[in-house]
């Protein structure tokens, strides 16, 4: 490949790519992202290739490994080309029934498309299934479209046709005005508008400039980055030039983490694909700009998503945040002016540039535009990334896009804006989502994050989870971060242990507050957040705990005890053989009872207590009942 | 170079661009109580107890005067409700490691610190970072350094360095608020000295 030395020599090859390629042609493309590997997504992959070469198909079908499509619970996901047939949850004994049926005989496989749990209907195609008629997928869409290691399918799609514009047509103060009008805001987490950060650094007299794309995401749950530079690398990539060409900089950093294994590999694909064709080097596309990128290596610190923190370690340095209060933009990497965007930040500039402004600002609230992907987790019957237009509520994300809650379950809260980000309860699902909207309730936008809890979820505990990832995380440099986290999370630990003390939620007010008031770095700031949020919403699960010992979710192991009704024990011996420490006492015929004192509240006997007797119930903060005589135990004929 | 009017607790001082306001303050004769402070040394910003509220304009922030600078017309003050509060606590965390070391009592006394509020804690460093800094930076042996993260991190002497270096130094001694530094060297001399023959004894 000779590098493309114009505009015109692009959109020539880009030509030549899309007529040799027909429409009409069979594909069947294959989500090769983690969570769809996973579950076995290779081994669908080989299959398919065999029995294509088996079937001497090779040159009418075409098998494409792409990015992930968001809908992880039910992977790994196929879907069939031209006709845009979705199959879920395929497994490699699939395989000839979709290549015989789908492929040669035209036909649909009822029994792998998606079953709408409510209706029962079955849905066809991808656009039929709600998970995914509810979004709005501008960013994730050419995921399951391209091969995420083809620079050509990227192309096939009109990529890198923004850099071709804003190279040929636009200076870099346009750009900026383009950026600044769509209203774009970081998607990372603070949601700072993306142009004023670029206007800061292109104004600043510094140079060399920098331009950074954050791919640190450390956040529990989440993996809205990891699918975006998995899936289209190059669309993170083209945006990354443009803000280079924004601001001045002739010089990219991707700092990803290691933990990502397919996301180093694919980036480091995309920027050698983009070299090699005159997209990334000297003299651009012919235009004289000059670009290049160099992927660094996270080692997995959370704290390096932190602006100064991840600088001071692309430095070489230990991933510490500085003590400064002049922005990065101005003082960042070496201490010259340096953008850092998140990846999804990055993502939707080529869509900017390529539609403009004005299309961007028709989706979304007064002060959020767009779209954002989030990663719906939790207790939510379909789990995966999703992409929403801004201002929708929380509701429709829940019950429209995610299905509700699994099991006839009661929703009680959805935590947004990772670990410190807050919790929202049922009485505001009508919020719309949007950085203000969601910062007022407490919580955050953060980079996406989005975990559904139901009612068997501790809201002391879940403050005392999230404190407990933040205090693993904090890097230790300042005062109110490492220790009064470390005693934040004594005191919660003690609480959901049943060993609370009146007086703990005002210490851990005090600690909250030094931490927000007087932490170093971002983290810290925002560290107290899951409790105070859980404190607003949920202050009664706080001194049940305390006052009662009681757990009001029946969730705390050491503040819960397990009992057998007498009434419901059908004396099936069940819990007894699976009780792992001999606790139960009984045998046929015989009501089984359990020896508190032997008991270590593990809970297998609540599991496999068949549903239809359910006999052992949990019991917290009341007196157990005290034990039936043994007279009475014998079960004599048959109990209704 | 170029003089910038502030005011610190009321007091007028004209300070020199670039200073930090705990330096404007320092030549005010204003004290502002700090752990991580050594004037050759690059600001850390880690006890944080050299907090103090800044006004400019309508607005007011919380800095740390150790690395805040001087701007015009700024108004400091350095001793509110909430900064004593912080103090407080900050001090109360540091004493559930180290409660005996001169420095925090005399600031535990000032503040109304309670030493017992939180449970005692094995380690008595309270990650100063003088010894470590004033190694890198005055002396450039990184004899000692910090391992590990958050509440697991400590200093720890580098044996290969130490062995050769510190005893004819050990200019990092008088500056531990605790102590605790001079403990880790007599360990680390214990466990891993004898066996390194360039020891300097």
């Amino acid at each position: 490949m000779v590098a493309l030395s114009s505009t015109e020599k692009l959109e020539k090859f880009r030509l030549e790519i899309v007529s040799g390629r027909n429409p009409d042609k069979p594909c069947i493309s294959v989500c090769a992202g983690s969570g769809c590997l996973a579950s076995g997504a290779s081994d669908v992959i080989s299959a398919f290739k065999s029995e294509i070469e088996k079937e001497c198909l090779n040159a009418d079908v075409v098998i494409k490994e792409t990015g992930c499509p968001g809908f992880c619970e039910r992977g790994p996901v196929v879907v069939i080309y031209p006709e845009e047939i979705c199959y879920l949850q395929v497994k490699p004994e699939d395989v000839e029934e979709i290549v015989t049926k789908t492929i040669k005989e035209k036909q649909v496989v009822e029994r792998l498309l998606y079953i709408d749990p409510v209706t029962g209907e079955k849905a066809i195609h991808e656009y039929d299934i709600p998970f995914y008629k509810n979004q709005v997928r501008n960013i994730i869409c050419n995921n399951i479209k391209i091969d995420s290691r083809s620079i050509d399918d990227y192309l096939a799609t009109g990529g890198y046709s923004a850099l071709a514009k804003v190279l040929t047509v636009m200076s870099g103060e346009e750009v900026i005005q383009e950026v600044k009008r769509s209203g774009l805001r970081g998607r990372g987490g603070a949601g700072f508008p993306t142009g004023n950060k670029w206007e800061g650094s292109r104004n600043d007299p510094e140079k060399p400039k920098y331009v950074i794309v954050n791919a640190d995401e450390g956040d529990p749950g989440a993996f809205m980055d990891r699918a975006l530079l998995e899936g289209n690398p190059h669309s993170v990539l083209e945006g990354l030039i443009i803000g280079g060409y924004a601001i001045g900089s002739n010089e990219g950093f991707v700092y990803v983490r290691q933990e990502y294994p397919l996301a180093v590999t694919n980036i480091n694909l995309a920027i050698a694909h983009a070299e090699e064709y005159g997209l990334l080097g000297k003299n651009i596309l012919g235009s004289g700009f000059d670009f290049g990128v160099k992927v660094h290596r996270g080692a997995g610190a959370f704290v390096c998503g932190e602006s100064t923190a991840l600088m001071a370690a692309l430095e070489g340095r230990a991933g510490e945040p500085r003590p400064k209060y002049v922005r990065s933009n101005i003082k960042g990497l070496w201490d010259k002016p340096s953008v850092l965007n998140n990846v999804e930040t990055w993502a939707n500039v080529p869509l900017i540039i390529n539609n403009g402004a004005g299309w961007f600002t028709q989706i979304g609230t007064e002060r959020s535009k767009g779209t954002k992907i989030f990663s719906l987790v939790g207790k939510i019957a379909n789990t995966g990334l999703v992409e929403i237009p801004m201002g929708i509520t929380l509701k429709d994300i829940i019950y429209k896009i995610g299905g509700g809650i699994p099991r006839g379950k009661k929703f009680k809260a959805v935590q947004t804006g990772g670990p410190s980000g807050g919790c929202i309860p049922a009485g505001q699902l009508d919020m719309k989502v949007g950085f203000d909207e969601l910062t007022g309730a407490g919580s955050m936008m953060g980079s996406g994050g989005m975990i559904v809890m139901d009612e068997d979820t501790c809201m002391v505990d879940v403050a005392r989870y999230f404190i407990t990832f933040l205090t693993e995380e904090s890097c230790g440099k300042c005062v109110p971060c490492r220790e009064g986290l470390r005693q934040m999370h004594k005191i919660l630990t003690n609480i959901t242990e049943g060993k609370g003390k009146e007086g703990d939620i005002e210490l851990l007010e005090d600690l909250s507050e030094t931490c927000i008031e007087a932490s170093l770095c971002a983290l810290g700031k925002s560290a107290p957040n899951p409790f105070i949020s859980t404190l607003r919403y949920f202050r009664d699960e706080y001194e049940a705990h305390i006052r009662d010992k009681r757990c009001p979710a029946l969730y705390c192991k050491e503040l819960i005890r397990y009992y057998i009704d007498p009434a419901k024990c059908r004396a099936c011996l069940i819990c007894m053989k699976k009780c792992p420490v001999e606790a139960i006492d009984g045998e046929k015929k015989k009501i089984h009872i359990i020896d508190q004192e032997k008991c270590t509240n593990c809970g297998t006997c609540f599991e496999v207590c068949p549903p239809h007797f359910g006999a052992v119930k949990k019991i917290s903060g009341e007196p157990l009942p005290s034990p039936i005589p043994d007279a009475e135990r014998i079960i004599n004929g048959r109990r209704n | 170079m170029k003089e910038v009017l502030v005011q610190i607790d009321g007091k007028k001082i004209n300070a020199r661009e670039g200073d930090t306001l705990m330096e404007a303050a320092q030549k005010a004769g204003i004290v502002i109580p700090r752990l991580c402070y050594h004037e050759k040394l690059i600001p850390f910003g880690g006890c944080r107890l050299c907090i103090v509220e800044a006004e400019s304009g309508n607005s007011s922030k919380l800095v740390v005067s150790c690395v805040y600078q001087v701007e015009e017309n700024l108004v400091v003050r350095t001793r509110t409700g909430k900064i004593d509060r912080i103090r407080r606590i900050l001090l109360e965390l540091l004493l559930a490691h180290a409660p005996n070391s001169p420095e925090l009592k005399a600031l535990a006394q000032e503040y109304g610190a309670n030493a017992d509020r939180f449970e005692k804690e094995s380690s008595f460093c309270i990650h100063c970072g003088l010894c470590v800094r004033y190694c890198a930076e005055v002396k450039q042996l990184n004899a000692v350094g910090f391992v590990d993260r958050g509440i697991h991190k400590e200093i720890s002497f580098i044996p290969e360095i130490a062995a050769k270096k510190c005893n004819t130094c050990k200019e990092c001694f008088p500056l531990c608020p605790t102590s605790y530094l001079q403990t880790v060297y007599v360990l680390t001399d214990a466990l891993a000295f004898h066996s390194h023959p360039d020891r300097n004894s």
